[in-house]
């Protein structure tokens, strides 16, 4: 018996007990601040669910050995692409919502490419590297931005009647589309169903993807690259498909985060995107060279409800409202304790 | 000779690292103005004993040693090389340690200037001294008169030709007034015939002058030449000394490798040489740092196993680097008739041959990967077995279960001690990891197998399940097998012919059961001395 649950910790890690615990003693003290269960519950699992596919973007490069995609705006611009676009075209709903992604896949696809050329000339520093090509991609766009020649009204400024906005609303267009498929309402607990189907749907691609020859190829140029070669893989090419992928994913992620959000955010919003979700990969137990779908799971879940949780529960506790102080220690708080253990793995 | 005149007196040293014995009551004494040439196979003994001499941390660190070193009498201990120079020590490196953009003389004397006072002094401390050009160069000049060879002392280092920066670093030795004692390591190994002639003039200058010299070399003629006494060093132990006056590089040579071979050569009645040639070599040339292939020459006959062997750095590892495609590699190699295209990994592997790395843990294993993925994957990759099709061939997955079957056979044949075939490579043994390395290789059912250093780093039990699978491989497969190693009895107990690298190039091919003697002359490259057929 014993044993048993001393393999169960062993397997999970205690950081992740630990964390799960302290994730539960937040929902036991949520009643006694007058904070509705049922909201906490379904408000963790829709920013849940909105932030997985993002997560999930990044286990691609992970797993070829090109580190933490720091630089994944890259994804998220040409996802964000693909979202003002359908709304010039008008298209609404489902439909709407698939026209962005169809559009977006071109872009990452392409921007990828260049990306991976990018990343294999600095093997090494891939995450330094990427970080950088993720911030100067952002500072490159905020001027396209202005300059693409959009012209629905719903999208650009007022006055001067050029340039995007730097918040769009989806309302309207495909606002929930996914959130809302067969989604559950128990009162004031909500389930997006569609997203989490969505999700699951792109994970069990991804996780499939991994077990075939091309996929194990990629899995042995990350984890011994050498050895990669002496098999008689091309580790280069490899990468270079690894962080395609990656960023396609990270451009249909931010489309479902947008769907349920509400808004397209412009400009400088995609900034700071990469390290919410690499805290979370890392919280959930993956490290630089190796991530599952379990540790994407787990880590989003405790990353989002950590965060959902700890603002609202402490602005209850002390009265008085400190919610985004406090989100922003909690979220780079997690971010620290995230990276210090990637380098404890790394060793 | 008395017990006075000994500068130096090394006694009774022994040294383990964790258990390995590599010195053993090993006794070495140095007389005054003597050269004493130490001799040895790769893991003789050699640097270790000087390790020992110098105080290196990495001796401390393992627990010391034990004899007792005397220094003119006074009985020492160096606890760091700062002591050992100080107390008149010198050591030559192997590798220069010269900073290139500044001259001989700032080189020789560096940190030890000769220098003049002047008023920043009094505030920032004696640091900052003016340098005394004049005396500095006079200084220089002095050093290198002693050793008696041209060389510029105004020279860059940067623009010497190597033999210069070698008398630079022996020079520095020289301005330390209190050296007695100069240890050379390998000094004419990167250097051309003529410089190393100047080298060994100049070393016998010194010796002359009163300076005690250990001459560590691979170069048999050279130490017979310069030194007075000889110290061969086997396995750990002096076999030997001698009067370098009273003997030939032959008999030297013996020693060095010479233990009689217990296991009785598995002499076939072969007739290896009469079968067809499945592998054709010519004027291959490999760029593999440190073990560098300079034109080689060898045909592999079909069913044989050919052993390539030579001391470290001298390319025998380049050699199946090269042909894998592992390393840069030119020249012409035939395989079964067909021309073998070179740097491309895929094509060598499609045609049936298969590789184990002598770089276990860097190439040949994924080590945080279970143990069936590693002997399969290559397989899969090449071969583009064990993968199981879904939904009629639209989603190919690798076939687990089959690939769980096939390891856990090769883990029964060839007793990989683990859990189960899903443990991660990473925490097996050495020599679980190398046999996990075999599997992988013969998962492939290669027609050709180059196996590099099989048995570096395992334990003994390991060792011969490792040599008994390879020959069982030959037998019932027919598999060709070129096998490299370092341990010459090995090769001597498995191979039908050996074939010995010596800078880069093939120096003779020999049956297992040669001299010895030969063996020890063709990797110290002295082919003329050998007596059996070449």
């Amino acid at each position: 018996m014993f044993e048993s649950i001393g393999k169960l910790i062993e397997k999970a890690g205690w950081p992740r007990i630990i964390i799960a615990l302290f994730l539960l003693s937040l929902f036991a003290i949520a009643p006694f601040v007058n904070i509705s269960i049922g909201t906490s519950i379904s408000d963790t699992i829709v920013r849940f669910a909105m932030n997985s596919v993002l997560v999930l973007s990044l286990v691609p490069m992970v797993q070829s050995g090109c580190g933490l995609n720091f630089g994944m705006q890259l994804g998220v611009i040409a996802g964000l692409i693909g979202a003002v676009t359908s709304i010039e075209l008008g298209v609404t709903g489902f439909a709407g919502f698939l026209t962005a992604i169809g559009i977006a896949i071109p872009f990452a696809a392409i921007l990828g490419f260049f990306y991976g050329l990018l990343l294999n000339r600095v093997k090494g520093d891939e995450m330094v590297v990427a970080t950088y090509v993720g911030f100067s991609s952002v500072a490159f766009m905020s001027m396209m931005w202005l300059l693409l020649p959009y012209k629905s009204p719903n999208m650009i400024w007022g006055y001067g009647g050029s340039g995007l906005r730097t918040t769009i609303s989806v309302e309207g267009y495909w606002l929930g589309v996914l959130n809302n498929f067969l989604s559950v309402r128990i009162g004031n607990f909500f389930l997006p169903t569609g997203t989490i189907l969505f999700f699951a749907l792109i994970a069990l691609l991804v996780w499939s993807f991994f077990k075939t020859k091309l996929g194990t190829a990629m899995t042995a140029a990350g984890s011994n690259p050498v050895y990669a070669k002496a098999a008689g893989v091309n580790v280069d090419r490899m990468r270079i498909l690894s962080v395609v992928i990656s960023t396609i994913i990270a451009a249909v992620g931010i489309l479902v985060y947008e769907q349920s959000f509400g808004f397209i955010q412009l400009y400088m919003a995609p900034l700071l995107m990469a390290f919410p979700a690499v805290a979370a990969l890392l919280l959930g137990g993956a490290s630089v060279s190796k991530a599952s779908m379990g540790n994407v799971i787990i880590g989003a879940f405790l990353f989002q409800g950590i965060l959902t949780m700890t603002p609202s529960v402490m602005n209850n506790l002390i009265k008085s409202d400190m919610s985004e102080v406090i989100r922003i220690i909690v979220s780079n708080g997690m971010i620290v304790y995230a990276l210090t253990r990637k380098m404890k793995v790394r060793k | 000779m008395d017990e006075k005149q000994y500068l130096l007196r090394m006694e009774n040293i022994s040294k383990d690292f964790f258990g390995n014995q590599v010195l053993k009551d090993v006794t070495i004494r140095v007389g005054k103005g003597e050269i004493i040439g130490l001799v040895g196979e790769n893991g003789a003994g050699k640097s270790t004993l000087m390790n020992i001499l110098f105080g290196l941390s990495v001796i401390h660190e393992t627990g010391g040693f034990q004899g007792r070193i005397f220094l003119e009498d006074n009985e020492v201990n160096f606890a760091s090389p700062f002591e050992a120079i100080e107390a008149g020590i010198g050591m030559v490196h192997q590798e220069f340690i010269l900073i290139p953009g500044f001259t001989a003389t700032e080189n020789i004397l560096l940190n030890r200037e000769s220098t003049n006072y002047n008023i920043l002094v009094e505030v920032f401390g004696e640091r900052l001294r003016t340098l005394d050009r004049e005396e500095m160069h006079k200084r220089a000049v002095k050093a290198i008169e002693k050793l008696g060879v041209q060389l510029d002392p105004d020279m860059l280092v940067s623009e010497m030709p190597v033999g210069h920066r070698q008398f630079t670093e022996i020079a520095r030795e020289m301005d330390r007034q209190s050296t007695k004692l100069l240890v050379l390591d390998e000094p004419t190994a990167v250097l051309t015939e003529s410089e190393a002639n100047t080298m060994l003039k100049a070393a016998r200058k010194l010796a002359d002058s009163g300076l005690s010299i250990i001459f560590i070399t691979h170069r048999l003629s050279e130490v017979l030449e310069i030194a007075d006494r000889l110290v061969v060093l086997r396995d750990g132990q002096v076999v030997r000394e001698l009067e370098s006056s009273k003997t030939t590089p032959r008999e030297v040579a013996s020693l060095m490798v010479g233990r009689e071979i217990k296991d009785a050569i598995s002499v076939r009645s072969n007739d290896s040489e009469e079968s067809e040639i499945v592998l054709d070599i010519k004027d291959l040339w490999v760029d593999m740092p440190g073990e560098q292939v300079n034109g080689v020459n060898l045909q592999v006959h079909k069913g044989e196993i050919l052993g390539i062997g030579g001391l470290a750095g001298q390319g025998k590892l380049g050699i199946a680097n090269g042909v894998m495609g592992l390393f840069p590699a030119e020249g012409e190699v035939h395989y079964k008739g067909e021309i073998l295209p070179l740097n491309n990994p895929v094509s060598v592997l499609s045609k049936g041959i298969a590789f184990v790395s002598e770089d276990r843990r860097g190439v040949g294993l994924l080590l945080d990967e279970p143990i069936d993925l590693n002997i399969v994957f290559t397989a899969i990759q090449i071969q583009g077995r064990f993968i199981k099709n879904f939904l009629g061939g639209l989603v190919k997955w690798r076939d687990e279960k089959e690939i769980s079957r096939v390891a856990r056979e090769y883990v029964d044949s060839l007793q990989i001690k683990c859990v189960s075939e899903k443990q991660e490579a990473k925490e097996l043994s050495g020599g679980n990891q190398q046999k996990v390395c075999l599997a992988k290789a013969f998962v492939l059912e290669p027609d050709l197998l180059f196996v590099s250093e099989p048995t570096r780093g395992i334990d003994v039990g390991a060792k011969s399940v490792v040599l008994e699978t390879l020959r069982r491989q030959n037998r019932e497969h027919g598999t060709t097998i070129i096998m490299t190693s370092s341990e010459l009895e090995e090769l001597r107990s498995i191979c039908d012919r050996i074939a010995i690298v010596n800078e880069g190039k093939i120096f003779g091919i020999l049956p297992p059961t040669a001299d010895p003697a030969d063996f020890g002359l063709l990797m110290l490259g002295e082919q003329e001395e050998v007596k059996s057929g070449v």
